[in-house]
């Protein structure tokens, strides 16, 4: 297990290379001087001049990523254009932010998911499974952002159950109720497509598993149903839907982005679009940046977690 | 649904497309299994009339979809003249539904049309040859996978600006390395297997090895991926003009439409939001359903569950 952790985490070294190269080519596959663009238009020539020297404008390609590399690494991701302060103070608690949503839909999808796949997987073609596979069908293909407005006018603007707008509420800022509040319809939307692809996923694995040779000999020996489905069948379905799992954090993190906008919740993804609407460059780079960071991490935690869990992937 | 039977019986065997009578028409025999699938027909036929009404939008919108009226306004679904209503600027909903098929199918079908052979021929260079250069565009593929899609598309956005061309070239992008690993996946699997080793001894070399013995074996699997991607790359492109990242207005599309109509939301007018949006689903849906049929047309032993 531990020389395949160092080989998995050892191979992830490329990757955020060949992910930080791509953040760091975007300034210069857009026409005009990168410094200017850095500065934004209103920046004064002596800055700009400057910048060119911190930036080794004058150096090769790669010589120029290298110190880029070396400043990001330092912790120095540059300062925001239409802010004016530094890029990481900004985009820090916004992460945060973002981590919570995915985190709620991540817990939505997994326990929505789980259970729906069950229930449905239990007792194939009953009227439960029906009407939940007919609707798992669409949620593969639903507009995150469309999903989060039909929500938002149905349990916000009409039944006025839950908050429509933000993280917490101005007057009791920052309690964990208020924000759980405000976690709920921005994590179902998020969560909705995942949601169905891990329902289908739980379903069909516990067929099939209901099907497999081991569980028709415990039925043979007697053994009581359920200690067949929770003892046994569930156990070897786990592994493909941790798997999945790591596959659908990049739909939910994506999902965020777009849940945010529409329900104003304060994260990258917010951050992100105005970011761009303002042509605030360091801070679309390091946005971006974080939430590819994340997204290879978490990646690579669940590939060690699978392999923990089913020593067979180990090789 | 079909219930627990055997997969096929004698007589189904023999009735089989794949099972050959030379006599009869291949493509009327694979219609004949096809029409059986409820859901795949009615995919395709969405798909058509989604097509129809976009080609023929001159013709058959009521009004012209960017004139505002000032004196309508946020009229609810069923108002005379507009069966639809009428969003925040006086603009016919339906018109604009109608004009805005365009934007929203051609966002998603010329990219995927493109990028299908650039995925044939990178899946097959890296599952066939393999070494090296199978290695260097796996990795680079691995690069583009660990972006979200939504972000990569962000990414080119931010290079290229808001448009039309930055949502076809975003769903390249992304699109890509999920059409080659399909490719990949397949090749790897068929160059096992003894028609290769048969052709190899009669002594085709690698590059008709690749592109006539492995080529027809991967593409189908590659034509149905696609058809359900095509539903993927519409949501996505939808969700860029949401952003405002994609088409400007005041061209009419399906995304723009809903984060419009998002503003109008508290004013009593959730029709304006959600109507294009529900058309997106049911639309991206239906390239589902037949890329399922396909599936099952090209392999009957891989029935959905």
């Amino acid at each position: 297990m531990l020389s395949y952790a160092i080989k998995r985490i050892l191979a992830i070294i490329p990757i955020l290379m060949g992910v930080s190269f791509l953040v760091f080519s975007i300034v210069y596959l857009i026409p005009g001087d990168p410094a200017v663009k850095i500065l934004g238009q209103a920046a004064t020539d002596e800055a700009v001049a400057e910048l060119r020297k911190d930036l080794g404008l004058d150096k090769p390609f790669f010589i120029q990523y290298g110190i880029w590399l070396a400043n990001m690494l330092k912790g120095d991701l540059g300062t925001s254009i239409t802010m004016r302060v530094s890029v990481d103070s900004v985009l820090i608690p916004k992460l945060i932010n973002t981590l919570i949503l995915t985190g709620g839909s991540l817990a939505v999808c997994l326990i929505g998911g789980l259970l729906i796949g069950l229930l449905a997987g239990l007792k194939p073609y009953s009227w439960f499974d029906r009407i939940s596979m007919f609707f798992a069908q669409f949620g593969a293909n639903v507009p995150v952002f469309w999903l989060a407005i039909v929500l938002m006018w149905i349990f916000s603007i009409k039944l006025g159950w839950l908050p429509a707008f933000g993280m917490y509420d101005m007057r009791t800022e920052g309690s964990t109720w208020s924000i759980l509040q405000h976690l709920i319809l921005p994590s179902i939307a998020a969560a909705s497509v995942s949601l169905a692809v891990m329902a289908r996923l739980t379903r069909s694995s516990l067929i099939d598993a209901f099907n497999s040779d081991y569980v028709k000999t415990f039925r043979a020996y007697g053994i009581s149903e359920k200690n067949i489905v929770f003892k046994h069948a569930f156990r070897n379905i786990l592994s493909p839907i941790l798997n999945m799992t790591g596959l659908q954090v990049g739909s939910l993190m994506g999902g965020a982005l777009f849940v945010e906008v529409v329900f104003s919740w304060p994260g990258l993804g917010s951050q992100l679009y105005s970011s761009i609407t303002g042509q605030d460059l360091p801070m679309v780079q390091a946005g971006v940046l974080f939430i590819a960071i994340s997204f290879v991490l978490v990646n690579l935690i669940n590939d060690l977690l699978v392999a923990s869990l089913n020593p067979r992937l180990r090789h | 649904m079909e219930k627990f039977e055997p997969v096929l019986e004698t007589k189904q065997v023999l009735q089989h497309p794949l099972v050959f009578d030379r006599k009869e028409n291949k493509l009327k025999k694979l219609w004949n299994v096809f029409k059986k699938d409820k859901l795949a027909v009615m995919g395709l036929f969405i798909i058509l009339v989604a097509a129809a009404v976009s080609l023929l939008a001159p013709i058959i919108a009521p009004y012209d979809p960017n004139i505002s009226n000032g004196s309508k306004r946020l009229l609810g679904i069923g108002t005379a003249g507009h069966i639809l209503g009428v969003d925040e600027q006086g603009r016919d909903i339906l018109s604009r539904l109608i004009w805005g098929g365009r934007t929203s199918l051609l966002t998603a079908v010329v990219p995927i049309t493109c990028m299908f052979s650039l995925s044939l021929i990178l899946g097959l260079l890296a599952g066939y040859w393999g070494g090296k250069t199978g290695e260097v565009i796996m990795r680079l593929l691995d690069v583009l996978f660990s972006f979200p899609t939504v972000l990569l598309a962000i990414v080119v956005s931010a290079i290229m600006g808001a448009g039309v061309l930055t949502i076809m070239v975003s769903c390249c992008l992304t699109m890509l390395p999920y059409m080659t690993r399909v490719v990949y996946t397949s090749t790897v699997t068929e160059k096992t297997k003894e028609y290769i080793e048969a052709a190899k001894i009669l002594g085709a070399n690698k590059l008709q090895i690749a592109f006539k013995e492995i080529l027809p074996n991967v593409v189908s699997d590659l034509i149905v991926y696609s058809t359900s991607l095509i539903g993927v790359a519409m949501v996505l492109g939808a969700g860029l003009s949401f952003l405002g990242l994609g088409v400007q207005p005041p061209t009419a599309d399906w995304g723009k439409m809903t984060s419009d109509g998002m503003k109008v939301l508290t004013l009593g007018a959730p029709h304006v939001a959600t109507i294009p949006g529900l058309i997106i689903l049911i639309v991206a849906t239906a390239f589902n359903w037949l890329g399922d049929g396909l599936r099952d047309l090209f392999d009957p032993h891989k029935r959905t569950q």
